[in-house]
């Protein structure tokens, strides 16, 4: 279903000569989206018409004025396009995630709407008249900023990945769900706006003998991380916008931490406490949760580190490949390490790679794009892509990760991903060995 | 002032440099935006308590019997009479010798590290309709239950300041705090990495019924 919002805007100013009617229209537009690029009816597999009119009804006709939609919102036919959820994943929405539908996105920036989203006790509706942050902790002089306050700060924007790192966790054991959007959609990439958190600690003043901070959300959870000093005074930012507008309450509404490169939970989403100490605070969310088990029964803690991952975005699950002939081959990569190198594509299970494309911008810690020219021709493929980055790092294999990690350890998985193209074009998840 | 001339404001400065920025003297309240937090405010606001010492617990103390009477009002609805988790809530109890099976429990007893976190979870983000709404009492005793529970405790004990952490938690030892990545040493292999017939599907997502539909409705599919 569409959000409740969109259906309570009210269509105004319909012209009274306009033709066709809403409903009509409506109706129209799902017969003909078939020719339409990207429709969702097209991957669900109604035939275009053979030949649509010379001219269409909206191109006869005098369509609706400016602030008919004062907010905008996407067309119609593309209502499919949203973010959705696994239901058996998790006992509930409020404490879970949904996935961005990466197999409909174009280029490098997630649309605020399709942002993923990752609550640990459902998303609060705060008021930023009455929302605080407070820093205090080793500090000289402990702060309480207003919204007002921390929009005054000399501002910064930024692109940057935000990846869960449990994406991809459902496929440790084996291939398990056979989605882009389900298995790679807890990354989204967004132009961030707001102040350094060097800027805000310089403002309160460090003490010296403090080396970590503790970040909390006025969520439900309260939820908070430790993080290391270092790290907050690199490339932390405390943002209050996303795309240009203010943060979605989904986001983190007003204020949020951006950890570039680091693990999605350490982003605190509603920000509202900076407490430095001289050690780490050992939460639930950095102890019982996001650590990793070993086979051995150790666990590794604190690994906030996104390392570098790429994945095909089409052709995939969803969008099959419809007959031989030639084919651009779309993906993303990133990695929390910086910049990507190198992208390379095998279309026969990792024993051959060529080099493919990488799409300006290249920017650190963001998702960049990659394209590879390929011609199909007909017979069964393994799809994979690899990344390298600027560290020199490889994307490893799924067997490669399980060799060091096994298959409990949850979090991090970055394997590469195999697609199978089947001679109809349909394509499915697949692990190889 | 001395104490705050650290690396802290050594790499603001040299960041402005190296942005070109405006010139900006890093000195505390150099801004002067916004208030002082005042002691009072802090109090309210500084709930969080340290793991590994217990730095940040407040007075007061709870009984195991009267955390099985908080908690058969306020947890067991979904964690279950005795913690063993409702549908696919989490289990707070058991798994103990599953951390290296197949199908590892983590659960408070198994995994858990240091027991003032538990008091420091319970109380910041739980019951979950209604977070952060139970006294500190009522936080201890279910703190101690929970330990008793999972045989962490006996039955006599009583969750404090002092007791709750020199409570050794079974799995305490087991963490590593830095991480070993990269792990993986993969080379970046271009021609005949291997023979393309040696390529084997080991699993496949096809026909296991377990993807929701990714067009029209959301989908609310359960699991078989």
């Amino acid at each position: 279903m569409r959000p409740e919002f969109w259906r309570s805007i009210p269509i105004l100013s319909k012209p009274a000569s306009a033709p066709l009617g809403r409903r009509s229209f409506l109706g129209l537009g799902a017969a003909l989206t078939g020719s339409l690029a990207f429709g969702g009816r097209a991957a669900a597999g109604e035939p275009a018409p053979a030949s649509p009119p010379a001219d269409a009804p909206w191109s006869q006709s005098i369509g609706a004025g400016v602030v008919d939609r004062p907010y905008g919102r996407p067309a119609d036919t593309e209502a499919g396009v949203i973010r959705r959820n696994v239901p058996w994943l998790t006992a509930g929405t409020e404490s879970s995630v949904s996935f961005s539908p990466l197999q409909d996105l174009h280029g490098i920036i997630t649309p605020n709407g399709l942002f993923f989203e990752r609550h640990h006790a459902g998303r609060p509706d705060i008021d930023p008249d009455q929302h605080r942050l407070m820093i205090h902790g080793l500090v000289e002089r402990p702060l309480l900023l207003t919204m007002k306050d921390i929009v005054r700060f000399p501002s910064v924007s930024r692109i940057h990945f935000i990846e869960c790192p449990a994406n991809g966790g459902m496929e440790w054991r084996a291939a398990q769900v056979n989605s882009l959007q389900f298995n790679h959609g807890m990354i989204s990439c967004a132009e961030w706006t707001g102040v350094r958190l060097s800027t805000l600690l310089e403002e309160v003043g460090v003490k010296r003998e403090a080396k970590w901070a503790m970040v909390e959300g006025a969520d439900g959870a309260h939820m908070n991380r430790s993080l290391p000093l270092d790290k907050c005074l690199d490339d932390c930012l405390v943002v209050y916008a996303q795309n240009g507008e203010a943060l979605r309450p989904e986001q983190g509404y007003p204020l949020r931490l951006v950890v570039p490169g680091w693990e999605g939970n350490v982003n605190i989403k509603w920000l509202r406490r900076i407490k430095l100490g001289d050690k780490p605070w050992y939460s639930r969310e950095e102890t019982s949760k996001y650590t990793d088990l070993m086979p051995d029964g150790t666990s590794r803690g604190f690994t906030w580190l996104i390392d570098a991952k790429s994945v095909i975005t089409f052709p995939c699950p969803e969008k099959p490949l419809d007959g031989p002939g030639p084919y651009e081959i779309r993906g993303l990569a990133w990695t929390g390490n910086g910049k990507i190198k190198r992208v390379d594509v095998s279309v026969d299970g990792g024993a051959n790679w060529q080099s493919a494309r990488l799409h300006e911008p290249v920017l650190s810690k963001a998702l960049t794009k990659f394209t590879f020219a390929w011609r199909w021709d007909g017979q069964p493929v393994l799809l994979q892509s690899r990344v390298i980055d600027e560290t020199g790092y490889v994307q490893p294999t799924i067997a490669e990760l399980r060799k060091q990690r096994g298959l409990n350890s949850v979090y991090h998985n970055n394997s590469i991903q195999t697609w199978q193209v089947k001679p109809d074009g349909s394509v499915f998840d697949v692990q190889l060995a | 002032m001395s104490s705050s001339l650290n690396r802290s404001r050594l790499l603001g400065m040299a960041m402005m440099v190296a942005a070109g920025g405006i010139a900006q003297a890093a000195e505390p309240g150099f801004f002067g935006y916004g208030k002082t937090a005042t002691p009072e405010q802090m109090a309210g606001w500084n709930i969080d308590v340290r793991g590994d010492d217990g730095a940040g617990l407040p007075p007061g103390k709870g009984t195991v019997d009267k955390g099985a009477e908080v908690y058969a009002e306020q947890c067991a609805a979904c964690h279950g009479t005795f913690g063993e988790g409702e549908g696919r809530f989490p289990k707070l109890v058991g798994g103990a010798g599953t951390l290296r099976a197949d199908r590892p429990e983590l659960t408070v007893g198994s995994y858990w590290p240091f027991a003032p976190t538990l008091w420091d979870y319970i109380n910041r983000a739980m019951p979950m309709p209604a977070p952060h709404t139970l006294s500190a009492d009522d936080v201890y005793a279910l703190t101690a239950y929970i330990l008793n529970l999972n045989d962490v405790v006996p039955s006599e004990f009583v969750a404090d300041r002092d007791s709750l952490p020199k409570v050794k938690m079974p799995n305490r030892d087991s963490f590593i705090w830095t991480d070993p990545r990269p792990d993986t040493m993969a080379k970046p292999c271009m021609i005949a990495c291997a023979d393309p017939g040696e390529s084997k599907i080991t699993s496949t997502a096809e026909g296991l019924n377990l993807t929701p539909r990714t067009t029209g409705p959301l989908d609310t599919m359960q699991p078989k």
